[in-house]
């Protein structure tokens, strides 16, 4: 029997390696399922997930809704702008009102690192996190592993350059967590104002030029640069992060011949990376999109399970 | 030879027997005309399945498609069991519309099995007929469904097991009967 032990998937810092496998093996029997005619499988039939969105997003969400669906859950999406949260209204008593909807997933994206934990602890659904502030979004990792994997038919031993602005973005922390536990080498790399230098904990290698983190990778990932979360300058202009930071055909010439280049999205094109090297043949960031709807059925299907398991609740 | 629990149904020998005869049975009945794929219902049915299109390949001297079908999505027990059963890929490269099916399991217990193949098959399209070809019949069914091939028909009771155990499953081939139901479900998956 195959199973997670958990409830909710709040982060991959709470995954063994065990039970990363398993999401990716899952995901990628999943697969098929979108080549089909009939894109539909009933194994999350009668089942009602709630999207609950406070932060704008197309992919995720857009990804989450299509696994979904696929699966042929019932949805119920709720964003912030059309919410009673833009009311008033407190994540807890939210919580609370969903919960009274009965839903068995709550998929949720918050600009506060801990909701989706706090979400977890209070509902008896299962809780899945689609990112939480600057802390993790477990489900891009997963998938992001998955597309490695696919490739390179392994994690463990290679070289993952992870490049950008590290410390507002928590693909940064969830890939890292998740590349370091399957074994890999993992390498960051960006601005020293955009570094949080407590990354080595992570397991991961902190470097300040790029040169250094592409040499000799067998994966190269760029991360934008994302002014939403900084109220002060980190970088003194896009043109000098794109001299000393961009991705470019030169650049890329450091890594492994048969390296591969990803990108979590959104892409800044002349920013972060070049066109060229976006839309080269060793991109394989369209195979990240169509890995995220497999590698959310996956999480979905492995958690329908399990709400009311192990659920500590607080008085109320 | 190690000692084996419980009754013995079948020797290696006896299974490829049957298999042949199933085989012959497929070809007379389906024919040299008919377009026919053969579907191996995980996860015992896929080596029967593999056994029964050589068979075949060697008598018509065509190639036969062979698929492989993963019920689990299907299953009508997934909303009360808390365990996920875990997934494995079906792999149907070819297009079942208006083709003749054969599903190959290897035990029809219940029939549930075959009902979620059933509904499987129809999310890839629309086939001109499926039969079903199983080694074992062990009765008790639970739902409308019978087989067009069978290996083998065995008076059980619902306390009893009937293992299947394939090379290449298993490292060895035998079907035996089992007195108590063992805690493992690959027999009946």
């Amino acid at each position: 029997m195959a199973s997670l032990s958990h409830k909710d998937l709040l982060s991959i810092e709470q995954l063994s390696v065990e039970e990363i496998n398993l999401i990716l093996d899952t995901a990628e029997a999943l697969r098929e399922v979108s080549d089909r005619p009939v894109k539909k499988v009933p194994a999350l039939r009668g089942k009602t997930v709630i999207n609950l969105f406070f932060e704008p997003s197309t992919r995720t969400r857009s990804s989450f809704e299509l696994a979904e669906k696929r699966l042929s859950a019932d949805i119920l999406n709720f964003s912030a702008s059309t919410s009673s949260v833009s009311k008033g209204e407190t994540l807890l008593d939210t919580a609370h009102n969903l919960e009274a909807m009965a839903p068995d997933i709550i998929v949720i994206r918050h600009e506060s690192a801990g909701a989706s934990h706090l979400l977890g602890r209070e509902c008896r659904s299962s809780v899945v996190n689609a990112g939480d502030g600057m802390h993790e979004h477990p489900t891009q990792a997963l998938l992001d592993g998955l597309t490695v994997r696919t490739v390179k038919g392994r994690l463990e031993g290679l070289k993952i350059a992870i490049i950008g602005d590290i410390a507002h973005s928590r693909v940064a922390r969830s890939d890292t967590l998740l590349f370091h536990k399957m074994g890999a080498d993992v390498w960051i790399c960006g601005p020293p104002t955009l570094i949080p230098w407590d990354f080595d904990k992570l397991g991961a290698r902190i470097t300040g030029h790029i040169e250094e983190a592409i040499e000799g990778s067998d994966v190269v990932m760029m991360l934008r640069i994302q002014h939403e979360r900084q109220n002060e300058a980190f970088i003194p202009s896009t043109r000098e992060y794109y001299n000393i930071y961009g991705l470019t055909r030169e650049r890329m010439r450091l890594a492994k011949k048969d390296t591969i280049v990803m990108h979590p999205g959104p892409m800044n094109r002349g920013v972060e990376i070049d066109s060229d090297v976006a839309d080269a043949d060793y991109s394989v960031i369209l195979n990240q999109v169509a890995n995220g709807v497999a590698t959310r059925m996956a999480v979905l299907y492995l958690l329908s399970g399990n709400a009311g398991l192990k659920v500590k609740r607080s008085s109320r | 030879m190690k000692k084996i629990k419980g009754r013995l149904l079948m020797t290696a020998a006896e299974i490829d027997l049957v298999l042949a005869r199933i085989a012959a049975e497929i070809v007379e009945k389906l024919g040299p005309r008919d377009e026919f794929a053969i579907i191996g219902i995980r996860r015992r049915g896929v080596p029967l399945a593999q056994r029964l299109c050589q068979k075949i390949e060697a008598t018509l001297k065509r190639p036969i498609p062979l698929g492989i079908l993963d019920i689990t999505l299907y299953r009508d027990d997934l909303t009360t069991i808390s365990n996920r059963p875990m997934l494995r890929e079906t792999l149907i490269d070819f297009d079942i519309n208006d083709l003749s099916l054969v599903l190959v399991d290897d035990v029809l217990y219940t029939g549930r099995t075959i009902r979620a193949a059933l509904d499987g098959l129809v999310d890839l399209g629309r086939p001109k007929r499926v039969q079903l070809a199983v080694l074992i019949d062990r009765g008790n069914r639970e739902l409308p469904i019978q087989a067009d091939y069978v290996g083998k028909h065995v008076e059980t009771a619902e306390d009893e097991t009937v293992e299947v155990r394939l090379t290449e499953e298993d490292q060895e081939e035998r079907v035996v009967l089992l007195k108590r139901p063992q805690p493992s479900p690959a027999a009946e998956e």
